[in-house]
């Protein structure tokens, strides 16, 4: 007996909340990603990244409508054109914010902080204007409603698998992209030897572009998968922002493995302790710690001891 | 922490380094160095790239910590301190790109450099007397600056920023010097006005250079040492090392 | 040389301020918008420790909400304190303790909230504890040379951490409302149209002395320090500086001016909530100083005016088009004019102005509109 609950309860609990921290994690993982990506190989903080989130959330809100509307013969696998839709949107408009603004900017990271929360500024108002201020939910096809009963307690929603699978192969496809293409390395070059890289006949600029367009675009898988579990608001991307930027930093901004341990760190964490105290003080401490953890090793979990 | 034994020191130099070690991530940057530096010494360290050479300099004004070995100067044992009290102790560091504040103007890049009002609140009360302004002047003219003072740094030549460097250096009234390619970028009349600054600097410093110009260091060196791989090849006087098989070997040999 | 605090153009620039802040508006303007603008001069204390600490020493702090609500928190607490009277609140069921805290089942006065009952304790705490915050922040980041981004980063954290905080301990801190309903100041009414006058003056010179404070620290070694800082950290160490003390401190002195402004907020304007701690205002007082440009102490001041007025305006009349412009702003700021309207004023009005007083030299009139006042004081 644990308080109130038998030990078979309690380990139920404990398990029902590792699951809520997994999906979390997913969350945590796809708007990191897209970040660390961004930020681990350019060293450019962008600011906006949660509305190139919200952006892929609207797209797909927009597909459900479009499809529910038009061709219902699709609606059980809209899901995947949606996605492909949202990271050709966020995509787009991220490689255009890089022509307009960044490129200018790649010398002074700190005004690129400022100029990118103005333009996520700008992006809330905008999707304010056209959606509204109220909160959208998209209708899941049937075969994602549901849970699977595991045992007589424990239960998992489909739709937080389905995520959770989305999110390993998602985070898979851009390891590949980054390690193992030809495309991969010389981003790699360019973040090593920006002018070797030049020198030995690398776009460094069109590098830049592409580089920023794939963690946007990213961003917009993101927003979709997260309308499968929660509504999408215009300032559902701010609320993320913060926590998102320190499972980068915890991880050590370069790696990718980094990112997602310390995404998978901050969550189970996170939710974990929302069991033991309120939601907003279990926040509280999961931040503070790791912002200790940070001031006591600035350099994140994963990086390489450098040569300076 | 007095790590270094007297007994492997048997003159007072001003600077010994034993042992010294440093590895980054097991790749041994410097391995195993040890050399002595004499007072009023011209000291140049030659090697090829990557040999630690300015691995070495950093070690000693503190912006790399050794792995292992000890860094005397004087009595002080300087691998235990950081980098402004290094420089309190008595050693100023050059770097290899000009490194001054390009905003401000030369006056004031020496002023910042003259050695009181080091503290906070010792900066905030710090006030321009003849005393700073005589020794800026003073600094000034050894460096061929004196009609520059009021100009903003930025626009300064690189050579002059490379002198500029140093005279930041001098105003510390440093006891050892380490400059780090002083007269890369630079004229062959700036190379021949810098050498003839160093004549003069090593009146009461003693300095260290690292420098890949060899007609220059043959100008200016009294004792070099070659570097490969982290550790000393060779040591002697110019001549000497010029024909240490060693040497011709790591140079030209593959 | 550098005995003078100021050059004669900055003497006039000052002149101009100060006249501007403490004749123009209190003789034209009706004591609802005074008090307004005496809200808008709060967050030009956050603006001018912002033009040291990231104009002069290139730190990007994201977080100075954090020091603006310590400030103004501590003085909402005396202030309640005394609004909590046993008399006042006798119809709660723990009388003598604030409304809220009765409201959330909390019998007795948590113990660190006693202290401020006294005024003296209070006035030192409004300093002291941001004070103290900003040096363990400064020391376990400047020590280990975290900069940059991630000091921008890991102070915004901190902002929204202390948000959730004071939301979530509704309790002790008045929750998401803030600690309302403030009365009295020592006895005095500071809910009374002369009581908000007086206010007003006393904030007005307390910036201008905040003002010269932050001057002085310009003009100083200190100052050029900074600025070697922001450009060769390096050659600062190896001159024999320690670095991040000098970070540490200028960290706090904005903290310390951010802190009054805080607490002459609380004091103004009636009460102090959480919204005045987290990510989006520490961000936006930011922009303040980087409209009025950041290297200019006066621009912060114009700058919180203008970009707070226009805030007000734009907020009566187009709410939706305030987000475009601010965000439009914060573009601008860093793309278009990245010295603000210092910057522009030295660039197009100063050469202006150079033609027309070789004619004629007196200072520029006192009673300038403000938008030409801003470019003349501009330094």
């Amino acid at each position: 007996m644990i308080g109130d609950y038998t030990l078979v309860e309690f380990s139920s609990i404990l398990a029902m909340q590792g699951f809520a921290g997994l999906i979390l994690f997913s969350v945590f993982v796809l708007m990191a990603l897209g970040l660390a990506i961004i930020f681990g190989q350019m060293g450019v903080i962008n600011m906006a990244h949660g509305e190139f989130m919200i952006l892929g959330a609207y797209v797909t809100w927009l597909c459900s409508h479009f499809v529910t509307a038009y061709v219902p013969a699709l609606f059980p696998i809209y899901f995947f054109i949606a996605m492909a839709l949202a990271f050709l949107a966020s995509g787009a408009l991220g490689m255009l914010v890089e022509w307009a603004m960044i490129r200018h900017l790649y010398k002074r990271p700190l005004d690129t902080l400022l100029a990118t929360w103005g333009l996520s500024l700008i992006l809330q108002q905008l999707y304010r204007s056209v959606f509204g201020a109220r909160e959208v939910g998209v209708s899941l096809p049937d075969w994602m409603m549901g849970s699977i009963a595991l045992t007589d307690i424990i239960e998992v929603p489909i739709n937080g698998i389905f995520v959770m699978v989305l999110t390993m192969l998602i985070s898979l496809g851009v390891f590949i992209l980054m390690f193992r293409s030809a495309w991969g390395r010389r981003v790699r070059a360019v973040v090593q030897n920006r002018a070797m890289a030049g020198a030995v006949g690398i776009n460094t600029k069109k590098v830049d572009r592409v580089t920023f367009g794939l963690g946007c675009g990213v961003a917009g898988v993101a927003g979709s998968a997260f309308t499968m579990i929660g509504s999408t608001g215009p300032t559902a991307g701010q609320l993320y922002i913060v926590d998102t930027f320190l499972v980068v930093v915890f991880g050590g901004a370069a790696s990718l493995i980094g990112t997602i341990a310390s995404a998978f760190t901050i969550s189970q964490a996170q939710s974990t302790m929302e069991f033991f105290m309120s939601g907003s003080m279990a926040k509280v401490l999961t931040l503070l710690t790791v912002v200790g953890i940070l001031m006591l090793r600035p350099e994140g979990l994963f990086t390489l001891k450098m040569r300076r | 922490m007095q790590q270094a034994n007297p007994a492997s020191t048997p003159r007072d130099f001003l600077l010994s380094v034993e042992g010294l070690t440093v590895s980054f991530d097991g790749f041994k940057a410097v391995n195993d160095l040890s050399f002595y530096v004499d007072e009023n010494e011209i000291r140049v360290i030659i090697g090829p790239n990557g040999a630690g050479k300015t691995t070495v300099l950093d070690l000693i004004c503190g912006r790399t910590t050794a792995t292992e070995g000890s860094i005397r100067f004087r009595d002080k044992e300087l691998t235990r301190m950081k980098e402004h009290e290094i420089v309190h102790a008595g050693v100023g560091r050059k770097f290899q790109n000009p490194s001054i504040y390009e905003d401000l103007t030369v006056f004031e890049n020496l002023e910042l450099s003259f050695p009181r009002g080091r503290g906070v609140f010792g900066a905030l009360a710090f006030k321009r007397d003849k005393e700073v302004i005589d020794r800026v002047e003073e600094i000034a003219e050894m460096i061929f600056l004196r009609d520059q003072l009021k100009t903003e740094a930025a626009i300064l030549s690189h050579g002059q920023k490379q002198w500029l460097e140093i005279g930041m250096l001098l105003i510390q009234s440093p006891e050892l010097l380490m400059l780090d390619e002083p007269v890369a970028g630079m004229s062959v009349s700036e190379r021949v006005k810098t050498a003839e600054l160093l004549h003069q600097i090593i009146k009461d410093h003693s300095v260290i250079v690292i420098e890949h110009d060899m007609k220059f260091v043959q100008d200016i060196a009294h004792r070099v040492t070659v570097m490969h791989q982290g550790k000393v090849l060779s040591e002697g006087s110019m001549d000497h090392v010029q024909h240490d098989p060693k040497v011709i070997e790591v140079y030209l040999g593959h | 040389m550098n005995a003078t605090l100021y050059t004669r153009r900055e003497w006039i620039a000052l002149a101009v301020l100060a006249a501007l802040i403490l004749i123009v508006f209190p003789a034209t303007m009706d004591i609802f918008r005074l008090n307004l603008v005496g809200k808008y001069l709060t967050y030009a204390f956050v603006a001018a420790g912002l033009v040291l600490c990231w104009g002069h020493g290139g730190i990007l702090s994201l977080g100075q909400g954090i020091f603006f609500g310590l400030g103004g928190y501590c003085m909402a607490m005396f202030l309640k304190l005394e609004a909590s009277s046993p008399e006042n609140t006798a119809i709660q069921s723990t009388p003598g303790i604030p409304d809220f805290m009765d409201w959330n089942q909390v019998t007795e006065l948590p113990f660190w909230w006693i202290p401020f009952k006294s005024f003296p304790f209070t006035l030192a705490a409004v300093i002291v504890v941001p004070v103290v915050f900003a040096y363990i922040i400064g020391a376990a980041m400047f020590k280990r040379r975290v900069g940059g981004v991630y000091f921008a980063i890991i102070t915004q954290a901190i902002a929204a951490i202390l948000t959730i905080l004071i939301i979530g301990q509704q309790g002790y801190t008045g929750g998401v409302n803030g600690i309302t309903d403030l009365r009295t100041l020592l006895g005095w009414d500071i809910r009374t149209d002369s009581a908000k006058f007086i206010l007003y003056f006393v904030n007005a010179a307390l910036l201008i002395v905040v003002l010269l404070l932050g001057q002085a620290v310009r003009v100083s070694k200190f100052g050029r320090l900074l600025i070697a800082m922001r450009d060769k950290e390096d050659r600062v160490r190896f001159s024999g500086y320690s670095v991040a003390d000098f970070k540490i401190f200028i960290f706090c002195l904005a903290a310390a001016f951010s802190a009054i402004g805080g607490a002459m907020f609380t004091l103004q304007v009636g009460f102090m909530s959480p919204s005045f701690v987290g990510i989006v205002p520490s961000i936006e007082m930011v922009i303040f100083a980087a409209v009025g440009g950041r290297l200019s102490l006066f621009g912060a001041v114009y700058g919180a005016l203008i970009v707070n007025w226009a805030k007000t305006s734009f907020s009566e009349s187009f709410p939706e088009l305030w987000l475009f412009a601010m965000g439009g702003l914060f573009i601008a700021v860093v793309m278009a004019f990245p010295n603000g309207l210092a910057g522009l004023f030295r660039s197009h009005v100063e050469p202006l102005l150079a033609k027309l007083t070789r004619k004629s030299p007196p200072p520029p009139a006192p009673d300038a509109t403000p938008a030409e006042a801003v470019k003349l004081a501009a330094e």
